[in-house]
This record gives C-alpha cells, sequence and structure tokens, in this order.
C-alpha cells in the first residue's frame, strides 16, 4: 500500500516479517480487485443485452451463471491457491533479537 | 399465546438450550479468568486468550457477518428485485478472504505486541490520543446499540412469524437468550456459538435451497416464470432500473466487499487466531462458507416470488417459504439458520460494545487494575443488553436500511485509522480525526442531501473524502513520535 520510507530517522531495524505481511496483504487486494472486474465483467457484459435475447446455462441465465454462481467457485479456488502457495508461515507472538525466522 | 405453534418451537427450543450449553461452557474460562488482575481478564473475555483454530476463526467471522441483512432483509428485497438483488448481494464475495488477507498476519502480529484486545486498543497505542479513543469508543457504543436493535426486530419479527407467538414475547425469548450466553460467556461463547450457528446456518440452507428449487418444478421452470412476470427480475438491472443501477449495484463492493475491514466485530477476529494455519484455513472455509450462504440465500429470496405470492412485505419471504414447504417440526429445524444469522451477529456486536466501554472508556477515565474489572465488565454488559432490548420493543421498518446505515458509519470511524495506522508509518494522530470526522460528517450530509453522489451508495463518496483529509493532514502535520513507529514496526 503507502509503505513509504519517511522514517528514516528512526534507527531500528524493522520486524523482517512484515515485508511477506505487506506481500499477502496486497495479494488479497488484488484478488479482490479482480473478483470485483469477473463480476462486472460477466454481470453487465452479458446481462445489458435485452431479456429475449439472453442464453442460459442450467436454466440460469448466462451473465448471472457466470459472474455469481463460477464467480463464487472460481475465486473461493483461487483463495484457497493464494493461501497455499503464496502465504508463509511466521511465528505471530513477539520475536527475540536474535533469532528471526519468518520473514521471507 | 393461543394458537403458538409448538411443534415449530420445539426444536428451536432445543436449539436454544444448546446455546445456552456453550455460553455456561465458557463461563469456566471467564470465572477462571475473572481472578486475573486487570487486562489479564479481557484477553479471555474479549479475544478468548488468543486460541481460535482455522475452522472456528472462518465460522465465527463468516457468522458475525452475515446477519439479519442477508438472511431475512436481503431476501426478502431480492423477492421484489429479483436476480439483481442477488447480483448486489454477491459483491460480498471477497468478505471471507479480504479482510483475513489485508489486516491478515500483520495486525495479528501488532496486536501481541502492543497487547490489544479491541481494535480501539490499537487506535490508542498508534495514536496516543485520550480524544479519539473516547470519540471512536462512544460511537462504537452509539452505532452497535441501532445496530443490534434493528438485529432484534428481524429475529423476533421471524419467530413470530413463524411460532404465531406475540412480538413482545419473541422478542424477549429471544433477546434473553443472547444476552445471557454472551455475558456469561465472553468470546470463547461467541465464538463457539458462532460455529454452531454457522453450521446451522450451512444446513438449513442448503435444505431449503434445494427444496424451493424442487418444489419450483427446477431452475429454468422458475427462471421462466419470474420472466413472464417480469423480465426486469432476471436482468441484472432488476425491474427498476434508476433503483438498481449499474454505478449503484456496483459501488456495493465498497461498502459491503472491500469496507468491511473497517468494522471493529470483524476486525477483532484478525486478533483472536492462534496461528498462521488458523489463518489460511479460515480463509479457504471462511470464503466457501460465505459465497454458498450468500447466493442460495438471496437466491432463495428470488425465487420465493414464484413460489408464495401472497405476502404483505419481502422480509417475510424466508419464513413463508419455510412454512410452505416443510411439515411444523422440520420447519423449526430450518427455521432455526437465521435466528442464529441473527445471534451469532449480536453477540459480537454485544461484546465490542461492551469491550469499548470497558476497555476503552472506563480503563481511560478510571484506573483499571485490581479485581474489579470482572464486576464492571458484566454490569456494563447487563446495561447495553436492557437497552438495545428495550429500544427493540418499539420496532422500526426496514432493517436493512437502519443496518447498512450503522455499518456505514462504523466503516467511515475505523476504516482508514486500522488500515493507515497498520500500513503508513506517516499516518498521525491529527489524520485520523481528520479521518473520522470528515468521514462521518460527510456521511450524515450527503445521506441527508445526496443520498445517491455521482450514482453510487452514499458511503463511497465520504470514504474517498476522509482517505483524502487523512492523507493531506498527516503531512500538514508533524510525524508520529519515534517511539510509536518503533513500537508497531520494531521487532
Amino acid at each position: 500500500m503507502k509503505e513509504k520510507t519517511t522514517a528514516e530517522d528512526v534507527d531500528f531495524v524493522e520486524d523482517p516479517r512484515y515485508r511477506q505481511c505487506n506481500k499477502e496483504a496486497l495479494m488479497g487486494l488484488g484478488l479482490g480487485l479482480l473478483n470485483l472486474l469477473w463480476w462486472f465483467a460477466w454481470g453487465y457484459g452479458a446481462g445489458s443485452q435485452s431479456v429475449q435475447n439472453y442464453s442460459y446455462i442450467l436454466g440460469f441465465p448466462l451473465w448471472f451463471f457466470m459472474s455469481c454462481i463460477v464467480g463464487a467457485v472460481l475465486f473461493t479456488v483461487l483463495a484457497a491457491v493464494m493461501v497455499k502457495k503464496y502465504f508463509q508461515d511466521m511465528p505471530l507472538g513477539p520475536l527475540d533479537e536474535k533469532k528471526q525466522e519468518g520473514g521471507r | 399465546m393461543a394458537g403458538a405453534r409448538f411443534d415449530v418451537l420445539l426444536p428451536l427450543l432445543f436449539y436454544f438450550v444448546a446455546v445456552y450449553i456453550l455460553g455456561f461452557y465458557s463461563m469456566k474460562y471467564v470465572s477462571q479468568a475473572s481472578r486475573r488482575e486487570g487486562k489479564g481478564f479481557l484477553t479471555e473475555y474479549l479475544v478468548g486468550d488468543r486460541k481460535m483454530g482455522g475452522f472456528v476463526l472462518a465460522m465465527t467471522l463468516v457468522a458475525t457477518y452475515l446477519s439479519a441483512g442477508s438472511f431475512i432483509g436481503g431476501p426478502g428485497t431480492a423477492y421484489s428485485m429479483g436476480l439483481s438483488w442477488v447480483f448486489l448481494a454477491m459483491a460480498q464475495m471477497p468478505t471471507g478472504y479480504f479482510t483475513l488477507a489485508v489486516l491478515g498476519k500483520k495486525f495479528a502480529i501488532v496486536a501481541r505486541k502492543i497487547n490489544a484486545v479491541t481494535v480501539t486498543d490499537f487506535l490508542k497505542e498508534r495514536y496516543e490520543n485520550k480524544t479519539l479513543v473516547l470519540l471512536v469508543s462512544v460511537s462504537v457504543v452509539f452505532f452497535f446499540i441501532a445496530a443490534m436493535t434493528a438485529q432484534f426486530v428481524g429475529a423476533a419479527r421471524l419467530l413470530q412469524g413463524a411460532v404465531n407467538v406475540p412480538y413482545q414475547v419473541a422478542l424477549t425469548m429471544f433477546a434473553l437468550t443472547v444476552i445471557i450466553y454472551t455475558i456469561v460467556g465472553g468470546f470463547r461463547a461467541v465464538v463457539l456459538t458462532d460455529t454452531l450457528q454457522g453450521v446451522v446456518m450451512s444446513i438449513s440452507t442448503l435444505v431449503l435451497i434445494i427444496a424451493a428449487i424442487a418444489a419450483g418444478g427446477g431452475v429454468k421452470n422458475i427462471v421462466d416464470s419470474l420472466s413472464a412476470l417480469d423480465p426486469g427480475l432476471i436482468s441484472p438491472y432488476g425491474p427498476d432500473p434508476t433503483f438498481t443501477s449499474m454505478a449503484w449495484v456496483t459501488s456495493f463492493w465498497i461498502l459491503v466487499g472491500f469496507a468491511v475491514v473497517g468494522l471493529p466485530q470483524v476486525a477483532t477476529r484478525a486478533m483472536g487466531y492462534k496461528d498462521c494455519r488458523s489463518l489460511n484455513r479460515a480463509i479457504i472455509y471462511g470464503t466457501a462458507v460465505s459465497n454458498f450462504l450468500l447466493l442460495a440465500m438471496h437466491l432463495l429470496g428470488a425465487f420465493g416470488r414464484v413460489l408464495v405470492a401472497d405476502i404483505s412485505t419481502g422480509d417475510l419471504v424466508v419464513p413463508a417459504v419455510v412454512t410452505k414447504l416443510f411439515p411444523n417440526w422440520l420447519a423449526g429445524v430450518v427455521l432455526a439458520g437465521p435466528l442464529a444469522a441473527v445471534m451469532s451477529t449480536v453477540d459480537s456486536q454485544l461484546l465490542v460494545a461492551v469491550g469499548a466501554i470497558i476497555n476503552d472508556i472506563y480503563a481511560n477515565l478510571f484506573d483499571l487494575s485490581g479485581k474489579k474489572t470482572a464486576r464492571i465488565t458484566f454490569i456494563s454488559s447487563v446495561a447495553i443488553g436492557v437497552i438495545t432490548f428495550a429500544a427493540a420493543f418499539n420496532p422500526p421498518e426496514l432493517m436493512v436500511w437502519l443496518n447498512l446505515y450503522a455499518n456505514a458509519g462504523l466503516i467511515s470511524t475505523f476504516l482508514w485509522p486500522v488500515i493507515l495506522g497498520l500500513y503508513w508509518k506517516r499516518a498521525n494522530t491529527a489524520g485520523a480525526f481528520a479521518s473520522i470526522i470528515t468521514g462521518i460528517g460527510s456521511y450524515i450530509f450527503f445521506n441527508t442531501y445526496l443520498p445517491r453522489p455521482l450514482g453510487m451508495h452514499t458511503i463511497v463518496v465520504p470514504l474517498l473524502i476522509s482517505l483524502a483529509a487523512f492523507v493531506i493532514v498527516a503531512y500538514l502535520t508533524p510525524k508520529p513520535p519515534a517511539r510509536v513507529i518503533k513500537k508497531f514496526w520494531g521487532i
């Protein structure tokens, strides 16, 4: 997000876990935006024509089926992939100055 | 009470008993913790000693977030707006993963560093300002009483309709249950009952939607009938395209999809989980369960138009479908789902309001050491419970809107101070003040004079204004003190 290094005058070692944390937060945001795009593109892309011309899948109008039903399944799967492939384990409690695991 | 449907009531009573059992089971932990001094007690009472596992975290997040709005009001509006309202409701698709990924581990790490048990605790340490803490806490109490009242009204209406008891009896039965188990068991009782309620909601929703589709002769049949009734019912623009316009519907992504991060009852959950595995599993389960519930419940509302033709208000669509499709005793089982949705929302809100009073207001004005903490906590819990209960006796109409109004107020208060405080080192006290004041101020302004600025939901423009105010004021005023940055960013 807005991670500017405006605090250079503060002399300290930044918690090494935060780099990964920030990355994960950005990934969550990215997935959210992608989700919005999918929903919008199918919903209004295929749903804006007149109702008589709709095509249907399993009884649902195509726009609805793709944006809401497929969207829900797809983004659940993508969330699982994001977590399993890119999220990393780290201790959540306070760190000792010496051992700095986690991070990346 | 003559004419009460006891066969519907009986399974509900069993369910209430189960909830009480979980409450009193958790009371064991609470009473052990009540011997701890000062904050030790609140760590158990408000965040359950940070011991939540993945499944519980997922369920409590989903159950807290999905409220009467999603189970009664939402399907009720879908009844008149058709698939367009299901489409709108699906703006909540990201909720399951978004909050947990964005607040994520960083919030959990910081909460442990500064020993925060409420979101306001986080703000207190980050911005070091008493007035800010009081402002935020008072708005929490205010908005939550409004939100809880709306929830109680919804649940009581549902019970009233389904069991055929007077509104006051339904309200008393329901409200007392929630208030008692929450007060005696604290956070642990809340998340355990949420988990039970999440499971109940899921099962009841699955049964309902399958039965409804079967009763309507399959999806194709139902969609055809809807289309014949009014083609708008199967279009994303709805029967009234000026109401469910593209800009307005899409802007719900901001309100119910993304900005939910700013809801304190949701953010608290990001402080209370045990480890990274819990978080990862919660993201997966939470997304799956919330997507399923949202889709199925709203679809049920939309399909209900074909199944039950003559209901006075959309809010009654779920109970009407249930009583039409199921024998009475089974209807009780299925209705436990929406009731569970309400319970699990109110219990968390009650706890956050109590946390605000005790941990954020009282502890700031008086000394919170010693063993009085437990007693003062119980007293303030009872007080809030009673106020809410009393307010619900005179029920206002259209609870969806009431609920969204409270949410919007809370989001304007918390979103930027939490997110920027967590991720932006330059965020300072003056900026936080500016953002809260312009956020709430402009929200009230737009809500009164221009409810759809640029065609979008009222919340969007105030959120942008308050973000801008935060950033501008932060740059015009001194940096936060180095000690704060070191506490939050250092090892």
